[in-house]
């Protein structure tokens, strides 16, 4: 059985080339994943990621679900609309999920969990839910178009009302705001600035076209992988899953462990982990012709390691990767590349922001 | 549907041959190909002079996606490589059989070309995939 977003018919129209995601049909390009790339980078792109799975929390214990489900603390959340990044660990300390939670007030958060895990996850919550007085709702009538580059936001304010346009204005980065119909959210997962806006399954078809008509470029999964992981931002199931700590997974940030008493899910394995140091996850960059790969070997002078995710960058025009290595890795590591060792750098995760280049 | 030309030969590794005269034949890969493997990053190319024998991998088609062996179609020596590639590995994508072009064999035997499948052959190779 394969699923289908409110938006099939358009990619169809556009011409989009279709691939199987996890179960659901979405376009992987329109053509050319570069160019693709490149309207995000230097103009406006939009994706359509009503595959994601929106789950809202609500209940007089909403915020104790929370603050006991995820390593992250929803306690940190004072303003209204404010969102926050977390991985839900399992009991051994590795990555159930990773997701964005929104907080409205203590009884009412909006989560936004992948596609691929999605039975997975509504499982975990529900489980986890147990001795909780809250209330897990899965938002399935949601499509969501992510709007991102340095244009999009002035280009989907086309389609806003004067309401919607005062709910957004000076909004900052990592916010959402429910504004009539539409929950607009300062959130994605590009580098760029931009919007995730969450529409009525019924309009959704209407409002990319309209997106379309003001100029904003349909891009396809390829592109979205290219642009997250020049951003440097973790792909689940490849730069972490459930074996994986999120300490080895560049999501140290993500844990939060004062108060010591709040007690989450994974917390003791994870004090273990941290005691007995873990692998990390570093960005690597080779400039010489060639394009590094996941799963591609790595050798260290401390030990092995792998890459978790590899391309070539269009943005930088060269080879880019997150590898997961030794925590004490030198300056360069030799990778196993079609039966060569090569020598590349290691680098901080993190390759391209704002469309401009971090090295 | 993908675009097959009919005056072509192919492998079924996707490579497509044109003879030019001479023994002479210029290959490429097919739209089939460049379409599955996505925009191209890099093409790295045989050396002018290599003595190459069908089914060697002689060159690489690396696109944002993956790396595709490209895979000598007949037995010969390579007398010229598409220098435009390096530069603009991209022509691949947009005109494969033309601009895209990615090296000259003069063949040991020309008869061998005639081998080598021919449009409606290389369509039901595609099929079966």
């Amino acid at each position: 059985m394969t699923s289908t977003t409110a938006l099939h018919a358009k990619h169809l129209e556009a011409g989009a080339k279709m691939v199987d995601f996890f179960g659901w049909d979405m376009p992987i390009n329109y053509g050319s994943q570069i160019e693709e790339h490149n309207a995000v980078r230097q103009d406006a792109g939009m994706f359509d990621v009503s595959h994601m799975t929106i789950v809202d929390v609500t209940g007089l214990q909403a915020k104790d679900y929370l603050r006991y489900l995820l390593a992250n603390d929803v306690d940190k959340l004072k303003d209204k609309g404010k969102a926050l990044y977390s991985g839900m660990l399992n009991e051994e300390g590795g990555v159930v999920d990773d997701l964005i939670v929104y907080h409205f007030d203590a009884t009412n958060y909006r989560l936004v969990v992948n596609s691929a895990t999605r039975e997975k996850d509504m499982n975990w919550l529900l489980d986890k839910a147990q001795g909780f007085d809250v209330i897990i709702t899965e938002r399935p009538e949601f499509a969501m178009i992510a709007v991102q580059g340095p244009n999009a936001k002035e280009k989907a304010a086309t389609l806003f009302s004067a309401a919607q346009k005062e709910a957004v204005a000076g909004m900052k980065p990592f916010f959402g705001v429910q504004a009539e119909d539409l929950f607009i959210a300062t959130t994605g997962y590009t580098g760029e600035a931009g919007y995730e806006i969450m529409v009525p399954e019924a309009q959704a078809g209407q409002f990319w076209q309209g997106l379309l008509d003001a100029g904003v470029k349909p891009c396809g999964l390829g592109a979205r992988d290219t642009l997250r992981l020049e951003a440097g931002m973790n792909l689940y199931g490849q730069d972490m899953d459930e074996t994986i700590s999120p300490l080895a997974a560049n999501m140290g940030w993500t844990i939060t462990w004062e108060p010591a008493e709040r007690d989450f899910v994974g917390r003791k394995a994870l004090e273990a982990q941290r005691e007995a140091g873990t692998d990390k996850l570093v960005g690597l960059v080779m400039t010489e012709k060639g394009v590094l790969r996941a799963g591609q070997k790595i050798n260290t002078e401390n030990g092995e390691g792998i890459i978790t995710s590899g391309t070539f960058s269009p943005t930088l025009g060269h080879a880019i990767a997150l590898a997961r290595v030794p925590a004490n890795v030198g300056e360069t590591v030799e990778v196993e590349m079609r039966k060569k060792w090569v020598t590349v750098k290691v680098v901080k995760p993190s390759f391209v922001r704002n469309g401009k280049s971090v090295l | 549907m993908s675009n097959i030309p009919t005056d072509l030969r192919y492998a079924a590794t996707h490579e497509w041959v044109r003879p030019e005269g001479d023994g002479v034949f210029t290959v490429g890969i097919s739209e089939h190909a460049q379409d599955l493997l996505g925009d191209m990053v890099f093409v790295e190319l045989p050396d002018v002079g290599d003595k190459v024998s069908t089914g060697d991998d002689i060159a690489v088609a690396e696109s944002v996606k993956a790396a595709s062996d490209v895979y000598a179609p007949i037995s010969g020596e390579i007398v010229e490589v598409n220098e435009d590639l390096e530069d603009s590995p991209e022509l691949v994508n947009s005109d494969p059989y033309g601009d895209g072009w990615m090296f000259k064999i003069k063949a040991d035997d020309p008869s061998e070309a005639e081998d080598l499948l021919d449009a409606d052959g290389y369509e039901n190779s595609i099929d079966e995939e």
